[in-house]
């Protein structure tokens, strides 16, 4: 049951990006260029996603267990370091340069030809290169 | 700065924004998960007994999403301007920025701001701002 959720999730998730515009880097970037021809909508996904997902999290963060009896996963770190602050440097530059982010990447894989096949065989890489490292310091 | 009217659509916007965020809804409730892409598909690089199963499904549903959307209208126009060389870079950037910092625009963006947290936010903050200069060094310096 929590596989087929699971699949559901990501198929509704994926969806959303599609219908969003999310999933065509022009229009990201047309977001991020503030100082140019600035195109405001991926403000109103942010908006849209925060207005559904507000009240589920709260409901969420008390209850002791999910829907389905899973025990809830929800992360407990606060502390604001230099490893959050560089990755998300990091992750914005390479954002700002292709305009995909991890989710839209993959949701073109399946239709947008090689450039999405390019970037998210880079961003696995990407991750790879930090299990080593990780493994390595540990 | 000037506001670019023509490209600026709200409702599909709005309304994507609504399918993002209750496929988060979806999974904090029934799978008490956060659903933060790059934190699913990093899960898998690292063993970790029974969290296999749910990170594919998940990743299969996403990769087949525009299948799917086909079936109900043709998908809609996709414009990549980056080269071979900016896409690597990109996916390398993106691929260790979000493990070091422990999520994207869907695990810090989406999720981590509609649970209040700061941690979160600053990563936002970082991961906007970075993303806005990057683009207007490459089209207002570099150009």
């Amino acid at each position: 049951m929590r596989i087929l959720m699971a699949l559901i999730t990501g198929l509704v998730f994926g969806i959303g990006l599609i219908v969003a515009g999310m999933t065509n880097p022009a229009k990201v970037l047309g977001f991020l260029d503030l100082a140019g021809h600035w195109d405001p909508s991926l403000a109103l996904v942010m908006a849209g996603a925060a207005l559904v997902a507000l009240p589920a999290f709260r409901v969420a963060a008390r209850r002791p267990q999910s829907l389905l009896g899973e025990p809830m996963h929800l992360p407990t770190a606060t502390r604001i370091d230099r490893r959050l602050v560089l990755g998300s440097l990091a992750f914005g530059a390479g954002w700002g340069l292709a305009g995909f982010c991890p989710g839209p990447a993959l949701a073109s894989l399946a239709t947008g030809g090689v450039q999405p096949l390019i970037f998210c065989v880079a961003m696995l890489a990407g991750m790879g290169i930090f299990e080593l490292l990780e493994r390595r310091r540990s | 700065m000037t506001v670019n009217w023509t490209d600026f659509t709200p409702w599909t916007a709005l309304g994507g924004g609504l399918l993002i965020g209750l496929a988060a809804a979806l999974f904090v409730l029934f799978n008490g998960r956060i659903a933060g892409i790059s934190g699913i598909v990093g899960g898998l690089l690292r063993p970790a007994q029974g969290e296999r199963g749910w990170r594919i499904a998940f990743l299969l549903g996403l990769i087949a999403a525009p299948l799917v959307y086909t079936l109900a209208a043709p998908l809609p126009a996709m414009r990549i301007d980056a080269g071979t060389g900016t896409l690597i870079a990109a996916g390398l950037l993106v691929g260790v920025g979000t493990r070091y910092g422990a999520g994207c625009t869907s695990g810090h963006g989406v999720c981590g701001l509609a649970r209040g947290s700061v941690r979160s936010l600053a990563a936002t903050l970082a991961f906007m701002g970075a993303g806005f200069a990057t683009v207007f060094i490459v089209r207002h310096l570099l150009a």
